[in-house]
Order: structure tokens, then C-alpha cells, then sequence
């Protein structure tokens, strides 16, 4: 297998008593996606925040292209190629489709202390935002506040602005939480080609998009890992099928 | 399109009443009229500065005034030594050049927004007012307490610091100088909420944690604005000291922190010319019905209550529309 993008190896986060990443160790290689699903409070949000840099792990540490950045903050991942969408939805409320993804991409170019060109007609940011806009079908709503987006609409400049990272590997979150199966059907075609670019580290809770979209699946159960591997070998194990997917295998 | 127009014309309005009212009274010979001008120019500058913390980046400083009044006591120590022929410290002469002046308050100012914004800024919402309100406090009370530059009875400056060219007694003269300088500010404000960094900074408001998914530290940007924004209110408070030709600790005290609040809700948040509107509303009022009664400022509270409840966006959000960034 080649070189993993990125590699989590034995995370440990406790809240209290309460052990929400229980000596978590992952890869995430070129060219796949790997999926990372278990029941509600499994810890696989805790899990995303280490990864994101949100919070920082009690220990274990976090390899991202051969470098440790268990300690960087969540900008300085950021600028690494970090992309990451979030489980809900968040924007910038005020700025258009456009500036929401415009603004990434002046994070991608520059540091933010420029002070004297004016953003709003800068053709190298108007450009590939609607190049991008385009590519996830939001190209007609570019000028259209976020806040003033439909739910779906929202989920798909959710991704837009995680593309204009231009990211080494995405940590999507969710991406079709609250979408309609047509919604749901346009987004694993996008994200199976998307996968060639960078690969996908996906937390995703809707089964039939997983098994349809993932190489590798990861389960996790109260922080722990209990399964890991291709979609047939999660299918068919029997602690896996007991402590999570229950009747939804079989029908 | 057609609100940004709207804002425009608005703001040109503005400008062009705020410098054709005080040249209608230098015409009328009445120079308390100019004086009031003045006097809204130079707290509509304070308030830009205010804007740019507070309306761009969403930090509610309560302790403005600090920089204000540090910016005065920069004009009136300078004033007071120049006019004493002592040194200020270390063999340093004191000046009374306006322009020299300036840049000392805004050093100085900038310096002390730089240590209490990355004190503060690591703290959000009602800590943050709070722990400016500290800093602006504790700043009071030592030029309250400081008997060199006349503690709580203030520093008066006896002749009005000189700008080139100009006879910056005559209130005419002044006014000039201050209204050029709040244009001059105002386009500053315009150009940096136009650019990438005003982009930045206007998304962490907005969203800090979406800021840092794209890689733009919210610390780091929110420090300089708020430097860059001490500074603005600095060189304010300087002009203000040569307005009143006086200087006291309550240009530091918290009713002037929340006096340049008021000027920015009334006017309009983050809004360019929302200090000026809002500066011009409250010396009107003071003007107007200050002289009917001395509980002026319950009447003031009542329009400050209906502003907030009913038009969030302030005078301007009122006649020019809600603020869209296309």
C-alpha cells in the first residue's frame, strides 16, 4: 500500500469518565476513501475534532504526510491541506456562495494581512470560484447570501469551499446529512470522482451511501475501534452486525 | 446593487452636510456652531476606529476610551512640556506640532491595544467587554491618581498645537483639520474593509471557526485590527484634548467606552459612515435637548432602546438598507 496521507496512531481523549477516543489508530492512503461509521456517540465527531485540530488529543499522536501535527492549530492544518466540511453546515451567514468560496481560496493564495486591493472584482479569486461553483451545480445561486441557501444547497457549498482548499485529503463530515436521495445520488457520483484528487476520509451515517462510496470502512463503538476493512468484511462481521448495523444488513 | 447605491449617496450626503453646516456659520459668524462640527467630526473619528473593532471584527471593546484618552494625554503632556521648555523623558523635547503629535498617539495608542488585545482577545463575548473595561479602568484611575499632569483636576493646554499653514485657533481652521482628518480615516476604513484582510475579517466575525477551516487564524487577524483600531481612536482622542484645549482622566473613564458603543449602534454597525451619523445624533441631542433638560440623556436611551429593537442596522441601516457583501 502506498505511503498513507494520513495516520493516526493510538489517540486517547477522555472527558471525565468518559472515554470518547479510546486508542484510536487509522490510515487514510491515496486514492481511497475510508469511511468511519458507528452509533450515535461513538465518538466519531471527538474523533474529527482531534483530526481537525479542534481539540487536542490526551495523547497519541497524528502524522500528516510524514509530519507530526498533533500540536498545530486548526489554521495552520488548514494551510497544510487539511480540507475539511463540517457535520452542520458552517458559513459564512453574510457573504454570497461565491465569497463564501472566494474566501477560501484567498486563504489558499495569501496570508490575510493585505490591506489595499480591493477583493470583491479580484480575478484571480472571482475566476476559479465560479470554475468551482460550477463544478458542484451552484453556479446559477453564486450571488446568493449562504445563509439565505436551501439545506441541500448549503451542503453543496459546504464541499465547494472545502475544493477550494485544494486539499491534500478531505475530512467530510457528514456531507449528506439532510439530503434528498436524488440530493444523496448526485453527491456519492461527485465524491467517488473527487476521490482521484484527494482521498476522503468520510463520516457518514446514511449505510447505503458508505457501502456504495467507501474502499475501506473503519467501526467505531464507545471510542474503540471494533472493525476495520473492506465493505464485505464489515458486512459480514458478526460483532460489527451485533453492536451497530443490527437488521439493516439483511433487508 | 441598488442599496449600495443608496448607501453611497447617503454617505456623500453626510459628508457634504457635515462640512456645508459649520461653513454656513462661519459665513453667520457663529463659531459655537462650528465647535459642535468639531466636535462631531473628531468622536465620529474615534468611533471609525471603533467600527473597525467592533463593526468589522465583532470584538465589543468597552474600554475604547482608554486610547482615546491616551491620544488627549499625549497632546496635552507634549503641549505642556513644549510650552515649559522641559523635557518629556530622557532629554526628549515636548511639541507643539499637531502632526508630530499624531504620530505619537498613535504609536502609543497602538502599542497599548497590541498589549490588550493579545491579553483580551483570547477571551470572547462578555469576557472580553469586561476585561477591556479592566484595562480602560485601571488606566483611569492612574491618571487619577498621577499628580504630574494634574491627576484629577486634568491638564489644560493654553495654546492650541499648530498644524502648517494654518491659525488652529480660530475654530474655522480647526474644523478643517479635523474633517479632513476623518475623511482621510474613513477612506482608510473603506479600503481595508474592501480588502482581503477586511474579507478575513469580517468572516471571523461571522464564523471563526469556518476562518480557521480555510487556514486564517482568528487570533492573529483580530490582533491588528484592533491595533489598527486603538491607533484611529488614538489620534482622535489628540485632536479632542486641542478641542477643549483640556485634558482629564475622564477621557479614559467608561461612560466615554460607552458613548463610542452608542455612536456606532445609533449610526449603524460596521457601517462606513454609521460613526458619522451616529457621532452627529448624539451632539445633536445633547444640543438640542440639553438645553430643554438636564435628563437629556434617559430621552437618548429611549432612541438607543428603539434602535436596537427595531432598526439593528442603525440610521444608516434605516435609510439605506441592510449591509450586503455580493
Amino acid at each position: 500500500m502506498a505511503e498513507p496521507v494520513l495516520e493516526l496512531s493510538h489517540l486517547n481523549k477522555a472527558f471525565g469518565a468518559l472515554k470518547a477516543t479510546d486508542d484510536v489508530s487509522l490510515t487514510l492512503v491515496p486514492g481511497e476513501i475510508h469511511a468511519l461509521i458507528g452509533p450515535n456517540g461513538a465518538g466519531k465527531t471527538t474523533l474529527m475534532a482531534q483530526i481537525s485540530g479542534k481539540y487536542a488529543p490526551d495523547s497519541g499522536s497524528i502524522r500528516f504526510r510524514g509530519q507530526d501535527i498533533t500540536r498545530l492549530s486548526v489554521a495552520q492544518r488548514a494551510r497544510l491541506g487539511l480540507g475539511r466540511s463540517f457535520q452542520i453546515s458552517s458559513l459564512i451567514p453574510e457573504y454570497s456562495a461565491r465569497r463564501n468560496v472566494m474566501l477560501a481560496l484567498q486563504a489558499r493564495q495569501s496570508h490575510p494581512y493585505r490591506f489595499l486591493m480591493p477583493v470583491r472584482h479580484d480575478r484571480s479569486l472571482t475566476g476559479p470560484a465560479t470554475e468551482i461553483l460550477t463544478r458542484v451545480g451552484l453556479e446559477g445561486r453564486a450571488s446568493v447570501p449562504s445563509a439565505e441557501l436551501s439545506h441541500g444547497e448549503r451542503r453543496l457549498l459546504e464541499i465547494a469551499v472545502a475544493l477550494a482548499l485544494n486539499p491534500v485529503c478531505f475530512l467530510l463530515d457528514e456531507p449528506m446529512a439532510g439530503m434528498g436521495t436524488e440530493g444523496v445520488g448526485t453527491l456519492v457520483t461527485f465524491l467517488k470522482a473527487l476521490k482521484e484528487q484527494a482521498p476522503i476520509l468520510l463520516v457518514e451515517h446514511d449505510m447505503d451511501a458508505v457501502f456504495r462510496l467507501a474502499d475501506r470502512i473503519t467501526v467505531l463503538v464507545y471510542g474503540r475501534i471494533i472493525a476495520s476493512g473492506s465493505v464485505d468484511d464489515i458486512r459480514n462481521d458478526p460483532e460489527v452486525r451485533r453492536a451497530y448495523l443490527g437488521d439493516e444488513v439483511d433487508t | 446593487m441598488r442599496e449600495m447605491r443608496r448607501e453611497h449617496m447617503l454617505n456623500v450626503l453626510l459628508a457634504v452636510a457635515l462640512f456645508a453646516v459649520p461653513l454656513w456659520a462661519y459665513f453667520a459668524s457663529e463659531p459655537f456652531v462650528i465647535t459642535l462640527a468639531t466636535r462631531v467630526a473628531i468622536l465620529a473619528m474615534a468611533g471609525v476606529g471603533l467600527n473597525l473593532a467592533l463593526g468589522l471584527g465583532g470584538m465589543v471593546s468597552f474600554g475604547h476610551a482608554v486610547f482615546f484618552g491616551l491620544g488627549g494625554y499625549c497632546a496635552g503632556v507634549l503641549a505642556h512640556h513644549a510650552f515649559s521648555g522641559t523635557p518629556v523623558l530622557m532629554g526628549l523635547p515636548g511639541t507643539n506640532q499637531m502632526l508630530v503629535i499624531w504620530l505619537v498617539a498613535m504609536l502609543t495608542s497602538g502599542l497599548l491595544a497590541l498589549v490588550i488585545g493579545a491579553l483580551s482577545l483570547r477571551t470572547s463575548g462578555i469576557f472580553f467587554i469586561m476585561i477591556t473595561l479592566a484595562f480602560a479602568q485601571m488606566f483611569f484611575y492612574f491618571a487619577l491618581s498621577w499628580p504630574a499632569y494634574g491627576g484629577e483636576d486634568g491638564l489644560p493646554i493654553f495654546v492650541r498645537n499648530q498644524f502648517p499653514g494654518l491659525n488652529t485657533m480660530r475654530p474655522w481652521e480647526l474644523f478643517v483639520v479635523a474633517y479632513g482628518l476623518l475623511m482621510l480615516v474613513l477612506a482608510l476604513f473603506a479600503v481595508i474593509r474592501a480588502s482581503r484582510f477586511g474579507a478575513a475579517l469580517m468572516a471571523i466575525r461571522q464564523n471563526p471557526d469556518r476562518a480557521a477551516a480555510v487556514g486564517i487564524s482568528p487570533f492573529g487577524v483580530k490582533l491588528v485590527a484592533f491595533v489598527i483600531s486603538g491607533m484611529i481612536t488614538g489620534m482622535a482622542g489628540a485632536m479632542m484634548a486641542d478641542l477643549t484645549r483640556f485634558v482629564s482622566p475622564a477621557m479614559m473613564a467608561w461612560q466615554m467606552s460607552g458613548e463610542l458603543i452608542v455612536i456606532i449602534i445609533l449610526g449603524g454597525t460596521g457601517r462606513l459612515f454609521g460613526p458619522v451619523a451616529g457621532a452627529a445624533i448624539l451632539v445633536g441631542f445633547e444640543v438640542i435637548f440639553g438645553g430643554m433638560t438636564e435628563h437629556w440623556k434617559f430621552w437618548l436611551g429611549l432612541v438607543l432602546l428603539a434602535v436596537v429593537l427595531f432598526a439593528r442596522g442603525g440610521f444608516v441601516g434605516l435609510l439605506a438598507g441592510r449591509d450586503r457583501h455580493g
